[in-house]
């Protein structure tokens, strides 16, 4: 398997006032193509914000970042924006839903960006939706729908282009015992189909599914195990 | 697929109308149905208020065209000539000729005991009228507001205009006095030159058009024997067109071609519109122009306002449309699509009551103005520039905010950072 992330140096400073803040110190690793792999770290650890620099939601202060062979910290604008809708996959711990679309609707929207007929997404959005056991609620808002259910049409969501890369911000984060383990559960499933995941959990059970858990302390990584 | 952001912001923008609340939606069209009427009516009554004195001016006094005497000449020479080529006229539909002449005009003659007493006496302009012919082209009896109307042989008598009565027009100022206690019945002296002659009042004209109100009414016939009129040369005729004839100016340099210029002034009731109403007229279309651009300007930072309120209430979601890789502009486009409907939702409605309701109405029921009855004036080309311009306007107020809130960081709009 190939790398599919590789980062070297990465450093991520926020200024407060006349104050600098190092949030991440030097990170360097790498993720292979396939792999499932957990971030833990306490609070501030600075897991968040390292995932944020890899899914290109945030610019790093220094070092680089490459996504399957391609330096991705030279991308800008609009063509910064056309890389994450191309290649790769969201999942908020809030569930990030857009309130004023229907499950189908939120689904669909990244197909319909990339140039999809109306039809061919949304029949791709109910396979997903399917796929997530929620055909039963194709048409309901977000604001109709349980914790657990927003938390699997945000997966459909980040799935259903079919990325290279699945982002994961503590996506247990805000749900129930028995929501999260099924959240859990479609992970490993989607890993098993091959689809890589980065995820950022504070939970030290759900990280164990993962193939390899990396712990941040203080901004830099000081462990990384199978 | 084409223009993806159009798709995409089309897509957003219409779901965003459909699942927002009614009352907001309701809000916002109705601020905008509001602004447009603020653009449309408050110049339009503006211009209506002298348009309503040019209406006036050419149903009950100049008609479509009217033909008067050169300024050099006493009166319209070979009338009868003219008059021929007015009947031959295309689309002629009825006409009235008048004779006029300047009158000294006398009341409480009979009264008057101290010869160093003042005469009370004033100048007004006597016209000589076929008072059938004038009434079916002016309706001029509908100003009778006292006393009656005059018939063709009513010899020795004179309906009198109210602005030469001191009780309709209280003024006194140098050089200009009116009659007191004359109504109905009263008799007054009218002097032309040497000749007087005591007439008696039947009725009293009032009217806004003031060219009405100035005048003594003669028949034609009592008229012209005293002012020695006996060649039936006319001083005036007001010609009243069908509806065939769509413009006017044809028809006038119809008449001037065949020679009347020569003899007589050829107008149409837009050349014949004294020169300070078309300066008042311009100068009101300013000032409602001017007033309108700051309704104009309202609705625009109302918009803005509005749409600005929306982006930053909804920074959060335009966050994670970008983080989930939706082009900026598709989601600014959705914004202006948004105002795009409520501009269009607004001047709609708008133009529903404008062209439904006010219009007519005021139609209907002129504003009842000292000077003249105020209409609403809302010409099809100059709405549809107001309509035009609301769009732009709002559309603009629109996109700015959209683009602001949409140029800020990704990650800071997702985590609601400043």
């Amino acid at each position: 398997m190939h790398n599919i992330i590789e980062i070297k140096g990465l450093k991520k400073r926020f200024a407060n006032g006349d104050v600098m803040t190092e949030v991440l110190k030097g990170v360097d690793f790498t993720a292979k193509s396939g792999e499932f792999l957990a971030i833990m770290g306490r609070s501030g650890a600075g897991k968040s914000t390292l995932l944020y620099q890899m899914s290109l939601l945030d610019h790093p202060s220094e070092g680089t970042i490459v996504i399957d062979g391609k330096n991705v910290e030279q991308l800008a604008g609009d063509a910064r924006t056309e890389f994450r809708l191309n290649e790769l996959g969201y999942v908020f711990q809030d569930y990030a839903l857009l309130p004023d679309l229907t499950a189908t609707e939120n689904v669909a929207l990244p197909l319909l960006m990339k140039g999809y007929t109306k039809k061919h997404a949304y029949a791709q959005a109910h396979k997903t939706l399917e796929r997530m056991n929620l055909s039963h609620r194709v048409d309901a808002l977000p604001a109709n729908m349980s914790g657990g259910e927003q938390q699997r049409v945000s997966i459909a969501r980040a799935i259903t282009h079919d990325p290279k890369i699945l982002f994961a911000d503590e996506p247990t984060a805000n749900l129930d015992n028995e929501s999260s383990k099924l959240i859990i559960e479609i992970f490993r499933e989607l890993n098993r189909e091959g689809q890589t995941i980065i995820m950022v959990t504070h939970e030290e059970e759900y990280a164990k599914i993962a193939d390899r858990i990396v712990r941040l302390d203080d901004g830099r990584i000081t462990s990384e195990r199978d | 697929m084409k223009f993806p952001n159009l798709r995409i912001g089309w897509f957003l923008a219409v779901r965003q109308i459909r699942r927002a609340s009614l009352w907001t939606t309701g809000l916002i069209v109705s601020v905008m149905t509001l602004t447009f009427l603020n653009l449309v009516v408050v110049s339009g009554i503006l211009v209506g208020l002298i348009e309503g004195s040019v209406q006036a001016n050419k149903q009950y006094y100049t008609s479509d065209l009217i033909v008067s005497t050169l300024s050099d000449k006493e009166y319209v020479e070979q009338s009868s000539a003219v008059l021929e080529l007015v009947k031959e006229l295309p689309g002629l539909k009825k006409y009235s000729a008048r004779y006029i002449d300047g009158a000294s005009i006398e009341a409480n003659y009979k009264t008057r005991t101290d010869p160093r007493s003042k005469i009370n006496a004033a100048g007004a302009s006597a016209v000589g009228i076929d008072p059938v012919a004038e009434d079916e082209l002016t309706g001029l009896s509908k100003f009778v507001v006292e006393g009656e109307y005059l018939e063709r042989d009513d010899y020795d008598y004179v309906m009198i205009g109210s602005n030469l009565l001191k009780q309709y027009l209280p003024i006194e100022s140098p050089g200009f006095t009116t009659l007191e206690n004359v109504g109905p019945g009263k008799k007054i002296r009218v002097t032309f030159g040497s000749t007087t002659r005591e007439v008696t009042v039947k009725g009293v004209i009032k009217s806004k058009v003031d060219e009405l109100s100035f005048r003594v009414y003669f028949v034609d016939s009592q008229l012209r024997s005293l002012i020695g009129r006996s060649d039936f040369n006319i001083d005036e005729v007001a010609i009243d067109l069908d509806e065939t004839v769509t413009n006017a100016t044809e028809a006038r340099d119809r008449l001037k071609a065949a020679g009347v210029g020569s003899v007589a002034k050829v107008q149409t009731f837009e050349d014949a519109q004294p020169k300070f109403l078309k300066d008042i007229k311009n100068t009101f279309a300013i000032l409602g122009n001017f007033i309108s651009s700051i309704g104009l300007a309202v609705a625009t930072i109302t918009v803005f306002i509005v749409i600005f309120i929306n982006a930053i209430t909804r920074r959060k979601f335009i966050g994670i449309l970008k983080g989930i890789g939706i082009n900026g502009r598709a989601i600014e486009l959705s914004y202006v699509i948004q105002s795009f409907f409520y501009a269009i939702c607004g001047s709609t409605i708008g133009l529903l009551m404008l062209y439904g309701m006010f219009v007519p109405f005021f139609d209907a029921h002129p504003i009842n103005f000292p000077f003249s009855d105020g209409i609403l004036v809302a010409p099809v080309l100059g709405t549809a520039i107001r309509v035009g311009l609301l769009v732009v306007a709002t559309v603009a107020a629109g996109y700015v905010p959209a683009r602001m809130i949409v140029r800020k960081n990704t990650l800071d709009s997702i985590l609601g950072r400043n």
